[in-house]
């Protein structure tokens, strides 16, 4: 809604819980948002939105960050014309990830300015500020979220930042601020350095920061969500609430330490506040290791503050997700299974088929890994192993970043040769149905240029591909598996039935796009 | 200090309609005026897990989850799923479940979670016509008929008053 009222041209991202909403809500507004086949280029195409003086947001998940790091540490050096507004949307606890790394370690890496929010007005009222603080010193802003903050809904009231209007989009040369080869980009990490320290005095002096006054006794620096559970334990403490954590504002945070008896950073994740004060020899008091696994709650807050590391009592645990009946990915799995393979899986629904009846996945790192893992077990197991080992990957995952796996395989072949088994159910499924470049639709489910996957394949010089539906005929589908396993040449299966949720969907929006072009 | 928020928690499975109700009730609570949070999981929660939202609403509310032991009402749609969350319940919180409806009498049997919110209502000051406005907000409008009829039902329901846990 933020993007929406501060006239962003263009939004981009790749779905990831719990980011996935922002973009589609911009869109449903009315905004311009499109998905894009991973994070790295969701960023460099915001990049060049913003070089050309329009306001662009880029959103992801947290490990989204990771695939975008290579241009988010480059572009911090460049000038902006426009606002560049990066959200990573974190997620403690792993409530649908593959790990809880905490990106506000990438703010101090990058040097990039970074809010974090902790309600839906300030995920408003921030993202306004981070486009004006973009625009103000043209550099990037990260806007740091986190389960509790994308996954809640508080009431909002709009328009309560003012920022300038944007201004018409329109290019200038400027190639010491935006061609970083090492001549230009050492003076340029200069004056990054420069500019982070006048905002580290702007935000000493008027930063989004917060101030509620309380006890001289106990006092808490906090940021984010945890400033509600803080609010909600320890209403008498005096709470310094930090709205900017990079760069940090040390000097408030050093005369509001000094102010209190007791000090205590209460903070979610990694101790980020904690080290950063520390290092400016501010004495505060952290949390205990514990409570740095896991989101935080009024609960553990209470502990922290009571300075209670006793082992916690183990969650009961709900039901835990499986493939739906019915599902295309049933019979892939059961194919696997009976065939004895050794499986590099990868992410998405289909990573369900570690868990039983199936248990036919073994590995999992991240988006795209299935393939370049697949090759390296081909490569060194002993021959009677490496036959058995197949990659497994969905088709947005394929289009994020197998494609280089594929091209790995073609240009690296091991002497077993290799099966890549593409699952395409035609959406992307585990995080809500969202569109990609192998469904030919766009993020707002218009038709749009498709990529073909077997036509790719075969373009890269995979002989053996094979589109098959292994629905109908489980049997025949597992005989083509060994088949393949059984030659030394490469193969890619690619196993194509829409996911049994998105049929509905799919077929209405064709429908509604055939008859626009009718 | 502001009186203390009231407290719900509603859960059940994916594809259940959990956070549709959590989205019409704090719908409710927000159009009669109050602070209203709400805060749930979900992700692989499409694939048929546990899915629960809280809802919190008072003068004014902090936190978006509802602190364990601490919930005044647990509406639970799937009848395995009271187990996995009864932690919450505070002292004298009261449970709500599918056992209190007769699903026979709802024309559609999708429309159980808005039939516990009718349950719900009796416990709460919102009127009739803020919840009305409410489910018709949230709702295709093909809908409306099936769960303002289940809303009825459930609202109608005698045999939960004053059930503690």
């Amino acid at each position: 809604m933020a993007a929406f009222d501060a006239g962003v041209k263009l939004g981009t991202g790749y779905p990831g819980t719990p980011s996935t909403e922002i973009l589609e809500t911009f869109e449903s507004l009315g905004g311009r948002a499109q998905w894009s086949p991973n994070e790295k280029v969701a960023l460099e195409v915001g990049i060049g939105v913003a070089f050309a003086g329009a306001r662009a947001l880029v959103t992801m998940k947290h490990v989204g960050l990771n695939v975008a790091a290579d241009p988010l540490f480059t572009v911090a050096y460049t000038r902006l014309d426009g606002a560049l507004v990066v959200v990573s949307a974190d997620d403690p606890a792993m409530a649908s990830s593959q790990n809880e790394q905490d990106n506000r370690r990438y703010a101090l890496a990058a040097g990039v300015p970074m809010l974090e929010p902790s309600d839906s007005q300030e995920a408003y009222e921030f993202t306004l500020r981070a486009i004006d603080i973009s625009e103000r010193w043209q550099v990037p802003v990260l806007l740091r979220m986190t389960t509790r903050v994308c996954h809640s809904k508080t009431v909002v009231r709009r328009a309560t930042v003012a920022i300038p209007p944007p201004r018409p989009a329109h290019f200038e040369h400027d190639f010491p601020s935006r061609v970083m080869i090492p001549a230009y980009a050492r003076p340029a990490h200069l004056r990054l350095r420069k500019t982070l320290a006048q905002i580290a005095a702007w935000n000493d002096e008027a930063g989004p920061n917060q101030l509620v006054a309380g006890s001289s006794s106990l006092g808490i620096i906090t940021s984010g969500v945890a400033f509600q559970y803080v609010r909600e334990v320890a209403g008498e403490a005096s709470v310094l609430k930090l709205g900017m954590t990079y760069p940090l504002p040390l000097e408030r945070m050093r005369s509001f330490a000094a102010s209190v008896e007791r000090c205590v950073v209460i903070e979610e994740g990694d101790p980020y506040l904690v080290e950063g004060a520390r290092t400016a020899g501010i004495a505060v008091e952290a949390k205990p290791e514990i409570f740095r696994f896991g989101e935080l709650n009024s609960g553990r807050v209470r502990r922290i503050l009571d300075s209670d590391d006793s082992p916690e009592p183990k969650p009961v645990r709900g039901r835990p997700p499986a493939l739906c009946p019915g599902c295309p990915h049933r019979a892939v799995y059961t194919a696997l299974k009976n065939l004895n393979c050794i499986v590099s899986g990868d992410i998405g629904c289909y990573s369900l088929g570690v868990l039983p009846p199936f248990e036919a996945m073994d590995t999992l790192v991240c988006m795209g890994a299935a393939i370049g893992v697949g090759l390296g077990l081909r490569h060194s197991l002993p021959p009677e192993e490496a036959r058995r080992v197949v990659s497994v990957i969905g088709d947005s995952t394929f289009v994020h970043s197998g494609i280089t796996g594929l091209v790995e395989m073609v240009y690296n072949p091991p002497a077993s040769g290799h099966v890549v088994l593409i699952l395409d159910n035609g959406t992307t499924a585990m995080t809500g149905m969202q569109e990609h470049p192998g469904t030919g639709r766009t993020l707002a489910h218009a038709k749009t240029g498709k990529v073909v996957f077997e036509d790719l394949v075969r373009s890269l010089g995979v002989r053996n591909v094979h589109v098959v539906d292994p629905a109908p005929d489980p049997a025949g589908f597992q005989e083509l598996i060994q088949a393949c396993l059984d030659t030394p040449e490469l193969s890619v299966v690619i196993a194509r039935r829409d996911c049994l949720l998105a049929t509905r969907a799919i077929r209405e929006y064709e429908r509604c796009n055939e008859q626009q072009t009718n | 200090m502001s009186s203390k928020p009231t407290n719900v928690v509603i859960a059940g499975l994916g594809g259940q309609g959990v956070i549709k109700a959590s989205d019409i009730l704090a719908d409710v609570a927000f159009s009669s005026g109050l602070d209203v949070k709400k805060s749930e999981l979900h992700g692989m929660s499409q694939r048929g897990g546990s899915v629960s939202s809280d809802v919190r609403f008072g003068e004014r509310v902090f936190s978006p989850m509802v602190p364990e032991k601490e919930a005044d009402f647990l509406l639970v749609i799937a009848p395995d799923q009271v187990e996995v969350n009864a932690a919450v319940l505070g002292q004298n919180g009261i449970l709500i479940e599918p056992s209190q409806i007769d699903e026979s009498s709802l024309s559609n049997k999708k429309s159980i979670n808005v039939a516990l919110l009718g349950v719900l209502s009796r416990h709460l000051q919102f009127s009739v016509e803020a919840w009305t406005a409410a489910l018709k907000r949230n709702l295709p409008e093909r809908l409306h008929e099936a769960n303002l009829m289940a809303f009825s039902i459930g609202r109608a329901n005698e045999r939960i008053m004053g059930q503690g846990k």
